[in-house]
C-alpha cells in the first residue's frame, strides 16, 4: 500500500467535499479497493470513507412499494432486512462473498465498482433500479456502460438506490469455482407490465438484458418459455474457468433456474 | 474397548491448544531487535536477458540499507539439487545454475531480479518500484513438447537443450515389445496430471540473524527440515560450517512438501544479515507465494496396459514428460523418477513394467515434490488405464483389480521395489463393504430421477513410504542419508524431552511420539514433550516428507528409549539389588520377577542423577540415550478407495455424493490423528481432480496467480460427513521397523485423484456419453466441453 489519508465524515454533503480534493476517493466497504490498495494498483491521497454516514444506510420500504437501499448498506444488511419485502434481492445478497464480506462489502460500493462477475448488477438492471447519487438519478438501463464502467462521474457518490419491488423475481448463480463471484448469472424479475432478465458474469461487456427471454417471459412466465432460446457465444467471456460459448450455453440454463426459483 | 492412553489412544493433540487459541510461535511472529525488512523485485517476464538492473536511484530512497542484485552473489554458490538421476544413456542429469538471484537472465515470472533491504518493507517495495531494468524480453518455453523441438529458445543457454534426462526404468525393452505383441488387448490412455500449487496455510517467511561476536548466523524458517537446511544453505551456499550456523524452524503453519526445499530467500536473509549486520525479515505474500513456492505434480504422459485373453495384465509402459521448470529445485529430479517409477506396478503382478521418462526445463516456476510426490502421478495413470481397459473389455472394474492383485509377500516387482507386506483383497472387501456397492444401482436412479447422472469410481494405490533406506537412495543418486535421529533425555524426576529430527508441522507429532514413549515405559504421556525444529537442540535428523516420520524418526525414538529402558534396567537392578536379568518393567514400576520388591519409575530416573547410591564403576551417571534409525526397506501403505459423483448435466457440475478409504497403514499410533491425515489428503486429492489448476498463457505469465482464479477445495467441497468414511482397520504391520508403521500422511492426496475421475466417467458413460477421459481439474466446463464436444 502507498500512504494515504484518511477522513471519515458523517454526512454526505462532508463527503462530497472531501471527494473534490486531488487524488480522493470514496471507501465504502474496502472488499474491492483495499485489495487494490494493498497490490499497489491504486494511489489514491486521501480516502473518503462513507461507512460513518448514516443517512446512506439502511433499508426502506416507500410508500409507492419501492424498496430503497442506502448506497453504504451491507450486503448483510440487505439480505436480513430486505427479505420480506423483496425475497429475490435479499437472497442475492445473502449468496455474495463469505460472512467477512458482507459485513462489510457495500451496495454502493459494487455498484460502483460494476465488476462484470458481480451479483448487485444484475439485480440492478434486472429490477430496473434507479441508482441515486448526491446530484442525480440515473436508471439502470442508463447507468451500466460496460465492465468497470458506469455513468458516475468522478467523485459522484451512489447514496441511494431504488428497487421498484416486483411480483416475483429470482437469481441463479453459477459460481467461479474459485473466486466464487458469477461466472455466469441471471436475474429475473418479473413486473405487471412484463419480465426483465438480467445477466452478468458473462458477457465482455459486461451486464445486460437478454431481451429475447424477457418477450418470452413476459407472455409465459415459466422455465419452459426459454427451453429454446439461445445468446450467442460471440463477446462472451473465455477464461480459464470457461469458454464463451460454455458461458453461452449457462445463460440458458441460468434463466431457466431464476425463473423456477422466483418467489 | 478403544485404548485411552499410549499406542492406540485417540488422544486429543496437545498442540490444538495454542495453535487454536492464537499462541503459536511462527515464523512471522519472530521480530529480531534492529530487524530489517526485505522486498523482492521479481521478473513480470517469463524469459529475458537481463541487460542492466540499475539501482542508484533507488539505493537513495527514504529507508534503504542496502540492495542487492545477482552481481552481489557471484562466487557464492547456487541452490543444490539434491538428487543425481542418470540418464538412460549413463550421463549424469544436466544441472544448471540456480543463483540467489539472478544472474544474466530471467527464467520464470516470479525470478528475483534484486532485493532490497530497508527499513520497513513499505519503504524496501517503494525503492524496488525505482530500479531501473532493462530486460531483452526472450521467447517463453512452456509446453514441454515445443520446448524438445528443435530451435526451441533454451531455458539455459550453457546448456545442449531443455532436456535434463531421458530416464528409462524397469523391463527391458526388448520384453516390454514382446509382452504388448503377444497381449490380447491393449489399453492406451494420454493424460495430464495437472500443475499444482500447494498453498500451505501459512506462507513462507525467512529470518536471518547474525552475530559478530561469535560469528554465529541464526535462520529463523518456515522448514519441514531445518537439519537438510542447515546442511545445503551451509555446505553448498553460504560456506557457513555447522558450528556457526543454527537453522531454527518454529510452529509451520503447513508445507505439504513445499517446505522441505532450500530456497533462495532464506539463502539471502542469512546472507544479506551478515552482510548489513542486522537482522533480515523476508515474509512472502500470497502472490509470491504462487510464483515462488515450488510447484507440484505437472506430467504429461501416455500409459498403455497389455493384457491377456484371461484378462491378466501382462505389461505395463508408461511415457511422461515432467516439468522441472525453470531451475532444479531441491528434490524436483527425483519426483518424477524414484517416487514414481518405483510404483508404476501399483497393487499388480504385472511381470512386465517399463517407464520412461523425459524431464524438461520450462520458463515456469521450479516443480517439486508436493503430498504424494511422484506416487499420485503413478496411481492417477495406471488407475485410470486399468479403468478404461476394464469398459473396452466390458468387465467389473472391481472384478478386473482383483484378479491381477499381488497376494504374495514379501513381493519383487519389476520396478525395483520389494513390497514386505499386505492385503490387497482385504482393504477392497473393507472398501466394498463400507461403501454398500449392491445399493449402488438404486442411489444412480434416484440420483436419476433427479435429473442427474451418477458414477461410482474406485481405485486402489500403494506408494512408498518412510523414505528411506540411506545405502539404496544413495545408490539412485540421493546426495543425502535419510535416516533419523532421536535423543530421549530423561530428567532426574522422571519427566522426559525427545528431540526428535521429525519436524511437526500440522502432523500432530507433539501428541502422538509421546505415546509411543509412554506405552513403553509404562508413564504418563502428560510426563514426556517433544522438541523439534531447531538444529542447535536436536540430533541431526531429515526433517518430515514422504509419510515418514512415525516409521523412521519414530523408530529412532523407540530404538532411543530401549536404551534408556536397558540402562534403566541396571539402575534399578542395582537399587533392588537383584539380577539385571530378573529385572521388569510395567506400568513404570521396575520390579523384580517373581518377587514383589519394586521400584519406581522416579526413584530410577533420581539415583541417576543423584548417584549415591549407584553402581558408578559400572554405568555412567545420567539417563540421556540417541539413537539413529536407518530403515532397510520403505513402508508400503496401500488401499481401496471409492465415490460416487453426482453429475449435473446441464452445467457439467461435479459433486461428491459418498466417499470411502479403506487404508492398511499398518500399526497405528493415534487413530484420530491418522484419520485426520487421512482427510487432508483426501480434501486436497479432490482439489486435484476437480478444482486445483495451476496454468500458465503461451507467454509463461501465471493465470492463476491469486484465490481469483487458484480454486482451492474449501469444506462445502467435500462430502458430508455422514457420507464419508475413512477406514484403517485392515492392519498388516510393516515387518522391518520397530513398531510395524507405514506412515499416512500422503494416502490421501495418492488415492483420492483416480477414484474422482473414474466416477465421472462412470457418471457420463451412464448417460449414453462416450467419454473415456477428462484432465483434471474435471471442471464444470471441461465436463460440459467433452459431453458437448
Ligand atoms: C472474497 C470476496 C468475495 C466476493 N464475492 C462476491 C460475489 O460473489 N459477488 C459480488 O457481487 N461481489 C463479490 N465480492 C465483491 C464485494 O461484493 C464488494 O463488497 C464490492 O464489490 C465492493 O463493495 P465495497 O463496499 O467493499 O466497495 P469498496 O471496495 O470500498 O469500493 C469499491 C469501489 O467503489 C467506490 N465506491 C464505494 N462506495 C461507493 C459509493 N457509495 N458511491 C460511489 N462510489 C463508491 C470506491 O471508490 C471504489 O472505487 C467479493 C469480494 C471478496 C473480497
Amino acid at each position: 500500500m502507498y500512504s494515504f489519508d484518511m477522513v471519515r465524515p458523517t454526512s454526505v454533503a462532508d463527503a462530497v467535499s472531501a471527494l473534490g480534493q486531488d487524488e480522493a476517493q470514496a471507501l465504502g466497504g474496502g472488499q474491492t479497493l483495499i485489495p487494490t490498495l494493498k497490490q499497489r494498483l491504486a494511489m489514491p491521497s486521501v480516502l473518503v470513507s462513507l461507512s460513518g454516514i448514516e443517512e446512506m444506510k439502511g433499508v426502506c420500504r416507500e410508500d409507492n412499494g419501492d424498496l430503497t437501499i442506502g448506497g453504504g448498506t451491507t450486503h448483510a444488511t440487505v439480505a436480513a432486512e430486505a427479505a420480506a419485502h423483496y425475497p429475490g434481492l435479499a437472497k442475492l445478497a445473502g449468496g455474495i462473498g463469505d460472512p467477512a464480506v458482507r459485513n462489510r462489502g457495500t451496495i454502493g460500493g459494487s455498484l460502483a465498482n460494476n465488476d462484470p462477475s458481480a451479483c448487485y448488477p444484475a439485480a440492478a438492471l434486472g429490477s430496473g433500479a434507479t441508482i441515486v447519487t448526491n446530484t442525480r438519478e440515473i436508471a439502470a438501463d442508463d447507468y451500466f456502460q460496460g465492465m468497470f464502467t458506469t455513468a458516475l462521474e468522478e467523485g459522484e457518490i451512489i447514496t441511494s438506490v431504488r428497487f421498484p419491488v416486483p411480483e416475483a423475481a429470482g437469481y441463479a448463480k453459477f459460481e467461479q469455482p474459485a473466486s466464487r463471484f458469477a461466472l455466469t448469472a441471471v436475474y429475473v424479475a418479473k413486473y405487471a407490465d412484463g419480465v426483465r432478465v438480467a445477466v452478468t458474469g458473462a458477457s465482455e461487456n459486461g451486464v445486460f438484458r437478454w431481451t429475447e427471454a424477457e418477450q418470452a417471459l413476459s407472455s409465459n412466465f415459466s422455465p419452459d418459455a426459454v427451453a429454446g432460446l439461445s445468446v450467442p457465444a460471440d463477446g462472451m467471456i473465455s477464461d480459464l474457468h470457461g469458454t464463451g460459448a460454455y458461458r453461452a450455453h449457462l445463460v440458458g440454463v441460468m434463466t431457466k433456474r431464476a425463473v423456477a426459483a422466483a418467489s | 474397548m478403544p485404548k485411552d492412553h499410549g499406542i492406540g489412544a485417540s488422544q486429543k493433540r496437545r498442540e490444538d491448544v495454542r495453535f487454536l487459541t492464537g499462541a503459536g510461535n511462527y515464523t512471522d511472529d519472530i521480530n529480531l531487535h534492529g530487524q530489517a525488512y526485505v522486498y523482492f523485485l521479481r521478473s513480470d517476464m517469463a524469459h529475458g536477458k537481463i541487460n542492466k538492473v540499475d539501482t542508484e536511484e533507488a539505493s537513495k530512497m527514504p529507508g534503504v540499507v542496502r540492495i542487492f542484485t545477482g552481481a552481489d552473489f557471484e562466487g557464492i554458490g547456487g541452490l543444490p539439487c539434491g538428487w543425481q538421476v542418470t540418464d538412460k544413456n549413463g550421463d549424469p542429469m544436466k544441472e544448471p545454475a540456480h543463483p540467489v538471484l539472478a544472474q544474466g537472465k530471467v527464467r520464470h515470472v516470479g525470478d528475483p531480479i534484486a532485493a532490497v533491504v530497508a527499513e520497513s518493507l513499505e519503504e524496501a517495495r517503494t525503492a524496488a518500484e525505482a530500479i531501473e531494468l532493462d530486460i531483452e524480453e526472450l521467447p517463453a518455453v512452456v509446453d514441454m513438447k515445443a520446448a524438445l523441438a528443435d530451435g526451441a529458445a533454451k531455458v539455459h543457454d550453457d546448456l545442449s537443450d531443455n532436456l535434463c534426462y531421458d530416464w528409462q526404468f524397469g523391463t527391458d525393452t526388448e520384453t516390454t515389445d514382446k509382452a504388448f505383441a503377444e497381449a490380447a488387448h491393449v489399453t492406451t490412455l494420454e493424460l495430464v496430471n495437472n500443475r499444482l500449487v500447494a498453498n500451505p496455510m501459512e506462507p513462507r517467511v525467512a529470518v536471518g540473524d547474525y552475530s559478530r561476536a561469535n560469528d554465529e548466523s541464526t535462520l529463523y524458517t518456515t522448514s519441514q527440515n531445518p537439519h537438510v537446511i542447515r546442511l545445503l544453505m551451509g555446505a553448498f551456499v553460504l560456506g557457513i560450517p555447522e558450528h556457526k550456523l543454527r537453522v531454527v524452524a518454529p510452529d509451520v503453519g503447513g508445507g505439504f512438501g513445499t517446505k522441505i526445499f532450500h530456497y533462495a530467500e532464506e539463502a539471502f536473509c542469512t546472507f544479506a544479515a551478515r552482510q548489513v549486520n542486522r537482522p533480515v525479515k523476508w515474509t512472502s505474500s500470497r502472490s509470491e507465494a504462487f510464483m515462488s513456492d515450488a510447484h507440484g505434480r505437472d506430467h504429461v504422459t501416455k500409459i498403455e496396459l497389455a493384457l491377456d485373453a484371461d484378462n491378466n495384465f501382462t505389461a505395463v509402459r508408461t511415457d511422461t514428460y515432467a516439468n522441472m521448470g525453470a531451475y532444479l529445485s531441491t528434490f524436483s529430479s527425483s519426483v518424477p523418477t524414484w517416487l514414481h517409477g518405483t510404483l508404476m506396478a501399483g497393487n499388480y503382478k504385472t511381470p512386465a513394467v517399463q517407464v520412461n521418462v523425459k524431464a524438461v526445463f520450462t520458463t515456469t516456476v521450479p516443480v517439486d515434490a508436493y503430498r504424494g510426490a511422484g506416487r499420485p502421478e503413478a496411481t492417477f495413470q495406471l488407475e485410470r488405464v486399468i479403468d478404461k481397459a476394464a469398459r473396452e473389455l466390458g468387465v467389473d472394474p472391481i472384478a478386473l483389480r482383483r484378479q491381477n492383485f499381488i497376494t504374495q509377500f514379501p513381493y519383487e516387482t519389476p520396478v525395483a521395489v520389494a513390497y514386505d507386506t499386505g492385503d490387497y483383497e482385504a482393504t477392497m472387501a473393507k472398501m466394498e463393504e463400507l461403501m454398500d456397492i449392491p445399493g449402488f444401482p438404486e442411489r444412480r436412479k434416484a440420483s436419476e430421477a433427479k435429473g442427474k447422472l451418477r458414477g461410482l469410481g474406485v481405485n486402489c494405490f500403494i506408494e512408498a513410504c518412510g523414505i528411506a533406506p540411506s545405502n539404496l537412495v544413495g545408490q539412485l543418486g540421493a546426495r543425502a542419508g535419510l535416516y533419523d535421529a532421536a535423543t530421549v533425555r530423561v530428567n532426574a524426576t522422571g519427566s522426559i524431552s525427545v528431540m526428535v529430527g521429525a519436524h511437526s508441522h500440522g502432523q500432530g507429532h507433539e501428541t502422538a511420539f509421546p505415546q509411543v514413549v509412554a506405552e513403553m515405559l509404562g508413564i504418563d504421556e502428560s510426563m514426556i514433550d517433544i522438541v523439534h525444529g531447531d538444529t542447535s537442540k536436536i540430533p541431526f535428523g531429515m526433517g518430515t516428507y514422504g509419510s515418514r516420520s512415525i516409521a523412521v524418526c519414530g523408530s529412532a525414538m523407540v530404538r532411543a528409549t530401549e536404551k534408556i529402558i536397558n540402562k534403566a534396567k541396571k539402575i534399578a537392578a542395582h537399587l533392588l539389588e537383584a539380577a539385571e536379568t530378573d529385572i521388569e518393567l510395567k506400568d513404570g514400576q521396575f520390579s523384580v520377577a517373581g518377587t514383589d520388591k519394586s521400584v519406581a519409575w522416579g526413584d530410577v530416573t533420581l539415583a541417576a542423577y543423584v548417584p549415591h547410591n549407584y553402581p558408578l564403576e559400572d554405568i555412567e551417571p545420567g539417563l540421556e540415550e540417541t539413537a539413529f534409525y536407518d530403515p532397510s526397506n520403505f513402508t508400503y501403505p496401500a488401499g481401496a478407495y471409492a465415490c460416487e459423483v453426482e453429475l449435473d448435466p446441464e452445467t457439467g457440475e461435479v459433486t461428491i455424493e459418498k466417499f470411502v478409504s479403506a487404508d492398511d497403514f499398518g500399526n497405528v499410533i493415534n487413530p484420530m490423528i491418522v484419520e485426520g491425515q487421512v482427510h487432508g489428503g483426501i480434501a486436497q486429492g479432490i482439489g486435484q481432480a476437480l478444482l486445483e489448476n495451476c496454468a500458465y498463457d503461451e507467454n509463461g505469465q501465471l493465470l492463476s496467480a491469486s484465490y481469483m482464479d487458484y480454486a482451492m477445495p474449501r469444506a462445502d467441497d467435500l462430502p458430508h460427513m455422514a457420507n464419508y468414511t475413512v477406514d484403517h482397520s485392515c492392519q498388516t504391520p510393516c515387518t522391518h521397523n520397530p513398531l510395524g508403521v507405514k506412515g499416512c500422511g500422503e494416502a490421501g492426496a495418492i488415492g483420492s485423484p483416480p477414484t474422482v475421475v473414474n466416477a465421472v466417467i462412470d457418471a457420463l458413460q451412464s448417460g449414453g456419453h462416450k467419454v473415456e477421459h477428462i484432465d483434471m481439474p474435471v471442471s464444470p466446463s471441461r465436463v460440459w466441453a467433452a459431453m458437448n464436444g
